[in-house]
């Protein structure tokens, strides 16, 4: 773990473990340092904002190297499950780069217990963890000018549902009708970074 | 009945902003909300508003807007030419107009953004807790266009006690404030040196997300990709060709290029003022 300068009101924590991530949010969720404003948990990363005016980076570089993130058990999240038809468009080509038949490309993705792991690239869109590795294919060489929402696809080692209809890279295998975003809800996104998710034809 | 403007002209490109949405980022919402937040704030505070309010962010000018009740308004940011009900009428300070009355905004001769505040606010519905348009997130109201009215709320202040606020011009040739980005050690040992020492020129490639800057390559000492991770208002992205992108209020919540540095927060209204085809330098905080 590293704890690196990012300007002169936030810090990036780079961990070699990204399963780390997740532990350390929750560890600074629940015992928050003084002064720390915002935490946005990435890949490999957790973003740590602060107010200059109450901490400094080494004193924050000091607290988190203190931190043990071993031991820290993610906060409880209910399992969400996740009602999918399997009939992307891109289903077949998945399973002729992956060597497996489109029926075990399902079953992998079903057999798969996810963890949402960080947001980004748009309102609610989370990356999911968890996916069989035989499934880990890189992005489609031209990206879509339109996904739908409600699609579910997998790109990299991560799965995701897009929760608006947006351009996109990532190969997708299926849809579902569960609203993973809704700004009238609260929270928003249904699949914020901790919580378990499955898939489910 | 509530007072309506209308928007009879929008300009270029004109949305409704506010101080926006801090703190959502881990759920893929960054903060948007105005550009030059100083001129906002200001904008505010000469209409006794309180600060949040939300208010028009006009770029370059060229907006019409005519009011169906008496209001009072304030234009700051970017200097344009400003006429209410046809008389001749001066930024940074109240304007009063009566009913059926235009506020019109010339062209902006320096700067990008003008933002007009009207006393009250400007009372479009709020998402996830703010009014401003987030063009990358699509959150938010639509942009303005001609013939689009715009409800004038009613949370106001006191009336303030000042009258005129005056502001320093906006400098020729803007000079922000970096601090080391975490990204760094990315880069070739001169990198950083390039980046304070020399001219940076804006692209065409302006706007609410970032500023596209070019200039002397910034190398980097080793490939490869990053995964993705947070970024903030200010962070200097380098992508492959080596021109830094600076990222405004707009800016995606996550990043894959590497960070090489950060303009200070307190710079970020005076980069929000860059125009295409400006020289910009940077120098260390």
């Amino acid at each position: 773990m590293r704890v690196l300068p990012y300007g002169a009101r936030a810090a990036l924590i780079d961990f070699d473990d990204p399963s780390e991530v997740l532990g350390l949010h929750a560890s600074l969720e629940q015992d928050p340092p003084d002064g720390v404003v915002e935490l946005v948990p990435a890949a490999r990363t957790l973003l740590i904002r602060f107010d200059p005016g109450r901490t400094h980076h080494d004193r924050l570089a000091g607290d988190v190297l203190d931190r043990s993130t071993v031991d820290i058990v993610p906060r409880e999240t209910a399992e969400i499950v996740v009602p999918v038809r399997y009939d992307g468009p891109d289903l077949a080509d998945v399973a002729a780069a992956a060597g497996l038949s489109a029926e075990a490309v399902v079953r992998r993705h079903e057999d798969g217990t996810y963890v949402s792991a960080f947001c980004g690239f748009a309102p609610g869109f989370a990356y999911l963890t968890g996916l069989d590795s035989a499934l880990h294919l890189p992005r489609r060489p031209s990206p879509r000018t339109r996904v739908p929402a409600g699609s579910v696809a997998i790109a990299g080692e991560y799965t995701a549902v897009y929760p608006h209809a947006s351009p996109g890279g990532w190969h997708l295998i299926g849809r579902t009708t569960l609203p993973v975003w809704d700004v009238e809800r609260d929270p928003p996104n249904l699949l914020t970074p901790g919580t378990r998710i499955r898939f489910t034809s | 009945m509530t007072a309506k403007i209308e928007v009879v002209r929008p300009g270029i490109f004109a949305t409704v902003q506010d101080l926006g949405r801090p703190g959502l980022a881990a759920i893929g919402v960054g903060r948007s909300g105005a550009a030059d937040r100083g001129s906002l704030r200001l904008a505010n505070r000469l209409v006794g508003n309180p600060e949040q309010n939300a208010a028009l962010e006009v770029v370059l000018g060229g907006l019409v807007l005519r009011f169906s009740a008496p209001a009072t308004v304030a234009v700051t940011g970017a200097p344009c030419t400003i006429t209410a009900g046809g008389r001749a009428v001066g930024p940074h300070a109240p304007i009063h107009l009566r009913a059926g009355e235009d506020l019109v905004l010339g062209t902006a001769s320096q700067g990008l953004r003008c933002y007009v505040a009207v006393r009250g606010g400007v009372d479009v519905p709020a998402v996830l807790g703010a009014r401003a348009t987030d063009t990358l997130g699509k959150l938010g109201p639509p942009a303005l266009s001609a013939g689009m009215t715009l409800p004038v709320g009613t949370r106001v202040l006191d009336h303030p006690g000042v009258d005129l606020a005056p502001r320093a011009s906006l400098p020729e040739e803007p000079v922000l404030r970096v601090s080391p980005g975490p990204r760094l050690a990315w880069f070739t040992s001169d990198a950083l040196s390039t980046l304070v020492s020399s001219g940076f020129v804006a692209t065409s490639d302006v706007d609410r997300v970032g500023v596209r800057l070019s200039g002397p390559a910034l190398s980097r000492a080793r490939e490869g990709e990053l995964p993705p991770e947070a970024a903030v208002p200010g962070a200097l992205q380098i992508p492959p060709s080596g021109q830094p992108i600076l990222f405004l209020a707009d800016h995606p919540v996550t990043g894959g290029y590497p960070v090489i540095a950060v303009v200070d927060e307190t710079d970020l209204d005076l980069a929000a003022q860059i125009r295409p085809g400006q020289r910009v330098r940077f120098r260390p905080a």
